[in-house]
């Protein structure tokens, strides 16, 4: 019998070696990977246990975490939530964070590399670990003026400095309370989200930077450039002036929004087609130009890239491969040209900074606990998108639009400001995608601002850009520059 | 009676492990306390305490009646039993149960009992060859044991398995634990009646002499009860460690290979049918090939148990959490099933593998006595038993770390349970008595 004895004994061996595998398996190889997994609430927890940093604007906390009497130890709680809920975004106990909250996720939370060795000395002076504080570039003064100027509108406004690319507002509406999504109980986050997501106007997305639109004419601002810059174009240059067009290779036509011709005569010149907003001068100009010039011009405004600032921005397009119908109806923002109202902030931008786009961004400075900077953004070129003389003759091309043109209600007593309107189909019978980007003073830019409204700002296809986004932006540069 | 006049050295270094088992046990429970609690309390330390003194007191009863035995059994069967308490006990002060309510006290309470238990047969059976005789009747009671919890009335399910029967109002039991050592009896005594007609006839096919189609009557009787357990009672681990260890003892009794492929054949092909028709079995399987598939994890038992223990365990790493540092209680039933990811996650890799050291010790023990032992019976029954614990060990903590599909099992000794408690004292003093037979072999002439 001892023979079989040991052969068994070999296989009991055998089950603890295996056993003695899969636990060292478990507890070391996949270790890692299981504590990342998001489904893993031991790190989540984990990573409630340190004081998470706050979020500041100018100053004050708009998210800091507060002291808990749970198991999680703080509470994460907004300021003015709604107003601040597309910057700050939310980190719920039971899924992904969004907004500030994930994109500086490790610096928040005492993580980052360049917070190594803070941590190490917080160890050994035996203090509780701390996360870092971000403070963003929005000025409070302009964010609650952008906040009380879009009203009920479904939409999004964004001021930014051009000469640095700061981001001073960024406001979306409608938006949610970020509060509801923070408590500590799962079945209560659930419902609230759950209720947001069934809101048809999805109050989640930000969108600033995550609303794709059908540009319209606010993209002529793109499609002049490009033709300033081939050096072909002044804004004196002539086109036909027919009350319809139909572009070669096809039978749809194509009208200006007047419905007959762009102000009188037989030609019309680029700068009237701008001032006055007409499609037909436009698509006319972008077919002669071809759409490879235009496209290199909107990639160099940053259309067609992903950038973060530091949350991600949905990619604007301008498509590839467009037949002539197709490119005449992109040089004026409609078929699949697509912009997020921040790519529409960084062309008005680039050409009230002589020419030179900024890295759009929300991010100041990354403050340590003991309040020293770990980190302070400085501003960015992207790229010159144009010569400083076009980005001149552009303004002075915007500022004829606001004075006696398409973007008359942008006009403010004392101040020249420049802007371009835009009115963008959806398709036959869906309400209208209404714009304005611009920026103030003219001759001194301080502020650049795009005002999107979705859904037709609720008058279908009776609203346009100049009758409801215009005085929008017109509100809140006047709340900006008399602060 | 001279032998009372020499020195009792394996008793000596059993009392030596014993004490240093109690501290280990005293010390896990101030521990998890200044860990979990951050404060002493010591109205646990009081049971606690009654504890060692029972155990002390099984070790002077086998100063009496089992001088010889196996020294290292009684300090492993401790120190698992009281780390299993003071990890119930951690379990309880997070979910903040007290008194009565409190699972530890009851652990504490059962682990009294199952030593009591213990002592009991160490003075009733003096000899183990008396077992011998109640081969058929061990054989009986096993398999009413087995299938009590079938009884209309008696009978108790929980979570999908029904293995419990309910005793007043004491709580539940599970009579299947002390079945296994019945059953264990009973195959002991009747592969050595029959081990010949069952190793000697036969033709040889393909190199291996297979039985006579009339021998298969054991083997496909045994295999028709494990297969009524995993249909009738829902419960694919005791099926598993029944078979198993029948499978390993008739191996043991006849040396024939091929009983045992035949048999891993039978229950393979019986599980795999199971798995294809009783959703409960083929949920397990998915369960334990796809864990971390989305949808496997949020389906209605699915594996969302499996993964939160394997958390857990990887929350533990190394080194673990310490004692009351970790999250245990977010695996659903921590202090049973899952009693060995609790202890992984605060005791770390190394923790577990102390505690799979400690096991793998216990039934070596138990293979010694088989290796030594005279009598054929003694040597079977001595395996057995210690086999029952290596496989019941295997299928628990191989289904919690994915080397099986997980099946609900006790992990001896540790897990929260009365039944098992007792049912492993009871086999822990059985090795005892063993053991000490093995080394008194001329007194041992019956």
């Amino acid at each position: 019998m001892n023979r079989e004895l040991k052969r068994v004994s070999i296989v009991v061996m055998l089950m603890f070696v295996a056993l003695l595998s899969s636990t060292s398996i478990v507890q070391a190889f996949q270790a890692d990977n299981l504590s990342a997994d998001p489904r893993n609430t031991r790190t989540l927890f984990d990573s409630y246990q340190i004081e998470r940093g706050a979020i500041l604007v100018a100053g004050e906390p708009i998210a800091q975490s507060m002291p808990a009497d749970d198991d999680f130890k703080f509470l994460r709680t907004y300021t003015n939530p709604e107003l601040y809920a597309p910057i700050t975004g939310y980190i719920p106990i039971n899924g992904e964070p969004t907004g500030l909250e994930f994109a500086l996720n490790a610096e928040l939370t005492g993580n980052s590399n360049s917070q190594f060795f803070d941590k190490i000395g917080a160890l050994v002076t035996g203090q509780d670990p701390k996360g870092a504080a971000v403070e963003v570039t929005i000025d409070p003064i302009a964010q609650q003026a952008a906040w009380d100027a879009l009203g009920d509108y479904t939409g999004s406004v964004v001021v930014t400095e051009p000469a640095t690319g700061r981001i001073l507002a960024m406001v979306s509406k409608p938006s949610f309370n970020p509060n509801l999504l923070t408590v500590h109980n799962n079945a209560e986050v659930t419902s609230s989200y759950d209720a947001l997501l069934a809101n048809e106007k999805d109050p989640l997305i930000n969108r600033a930077i995550n609303s794709l639109n059908p540009p319209g004419s606010v993209f002529k601002l793109v499609v002049t450039t490009a033709a300033l810059e081939s050096g072909k174009y002044t804004p004196e240059s002539t086109f036909p002036n027919p009350s319809v067009f139909t572009a070669p290779g096809t039978t749809s036509e194509i009208k200006n929004s007047s419905e007959g011709t762009c102000s009188a005569g037989e030609t019309v010149t680029l700068a009237t087609a701008l001032r006055l907003s007409c499609n037909i001068p436009f698509a006319e100009l972008g077919l002669e130009l071809g759409d490879t010039a235009i496209r290199e011009t909107a990639e160099k405004f940053g259309f067609n890239s992903n950038y973060s600032i530091p949350m991600k921005v949905a990619e604007s397009t301008y498509p590839r491969g467009l037949n002539d119908p197709q490119a005449a109806q992109s040089a004026f923002g409609q078929f699949d040209v697509r912009a997020t109202p921040l790519q529409m902030a960084m062309v008005s931008g680039a050409i009230a900074n002589g020419g030179v786009v900024m890295a759009p961004n929300v991010v100041q400075k990354i403050l340590a606990p003991n309040l020293s900077a770990i980190q302070t953004f400085e501003p960015v070129e992207l790229d010159r998108v144009m010569s400083k003389e076009t980005a001149a003759t552009l303004t002075a091309m915007m500022i004829n639009g606001v004075q006696d043109g398409a973007a008359s209600n942008a006009r403010i007593d004392g101040v020249d400001v420049s802007g371009k309107t835009g009115t963008a189909q959806n398709g036959s019978t869906d309400p209208f995608t209404l714009w304005f980007t611009g920026f103030a003073p003219a001759n001194d830019p301080q502020f650049a601002i795009t005002v999107l409204i979705e859904d037709g700002g609720g008058m279908g296809q009776t609203g346009f850009g100049n009758k409801l986004a215009a005085p929008v932006a017109k509100e809140v540069l006047e709340a900006v520059l008399n602060k | 009676m001279g032998r009372l006049h020499l020195p009792q050295k394996l008793r000596n270094l059993e009392l030596f492990l014993l004490l240093i088992a109690c501290f280990i046990n005293a010390s896990a429970v101030v521990l998890v306390q200044l860990g979990a609690l951050g404060k002493l309390d010591p109205s646990l330390v009081l049971l606690g305490a009654g504890l060692s003194v029972l155990v002390i007191s099984l070790h002077v009863v086998l100063r009496f009646v089992a001088r010889d035995a196996d020294p290292f059994i009684l300090p492993i069967a401790t120190v698992l039993n009281g780390l299993g308490i003071a990890m119930i006990y951690r379990i309880d002060v997070a979910d903040q149960q007290s008194g009565w309510d409190s699972a530890a006290v009851r652990q504490t309470v059962w682990s009294a009992l199952a030593i009591f238990s213990a002592i009991t047969v160490l003075l009733v059976i003096r000899n183990h060859r008396v077992l011998f005789r109640y081969t058929y009747i061990a054989g009986l009671v096993g398999v009413i044991l087995l299938f009590l919890p079938l009884v209309p009335g008696l009978g108790q399910e929980i979570s999908g398995a029904r293995v419990w029967i309910r005793v007043g109002s004491f709580g539940t039991f599970q009579p299947g634990e002390i079945a296994k050592i019945a059953l264990a009896v009973f195959f002991a005594g009747y592969l050595v009646r029959n081990r010949d007609s069952l190793s000697m006839v036969g033709k040889k096919f393909l190199g291996a002499r297979f039985p006579r189609f009339r021998d298969l009557g054991p083997i496909l009787s045994v295999w028709a009860m494990s297969m009524s357990v995993i249909i009738f009672q829902r419960d694919l681990g005791t099926a598993l460690l029944y078979f198993g260890l029948f499978l390993v003892m008739l191996y043991l009794a006849t040396g024939r290979l091929s009983w045992v492929i035949m048999g891993m054949g039978l229950f393979l092909g019986g599980a795999l049918l199971a798995s294809q028709t009783l959703d409960y079995v083929n949920g397990r399987f998915n369960n334990w090939l796809d864990a971390l598939n989305p949808d496997v994890y949020e389906a209605r038992g699915g594996s969302f148990q499996l993964v939160q223990g394997l958390f857990g365990l990887a929350k533990g790493g190394l080194l673990g959490t310490g004692w009351g540092q970790g999250r245990p209680e977010l695996t659903p039933v921590p202090q049973s099933d899952y009693i060995i990811a609790s202890l992984g996650e605060e005791l770390g890799l190394a923790g577990v593998f102390a505690i799979l050291a400690l096991y793998l010790l216990f039934v070596a023990r138990g293979f010694r006595i088989g290796f030594a032992g005279q009598d054929d019976f003694g040597k079977l029954l001595a395996v057995g038993l210690a086999f029952v614990v290596a496989l019941q060990c295997f299928i628990v903590i191989g289904g919690v770390t994915r080397v099986i599909p997980l099946t609900g099992l006790t992990t001896p000794f540790l897990a929260a349970g009365g039944s098992s408690l007792v049912a492993n004292w009871i086999i822990a003093a059985l090795l005892l008595r063993l053991s000490d037979t093995v080394r008194n072999q001329p007194r041992l002439v019956v």
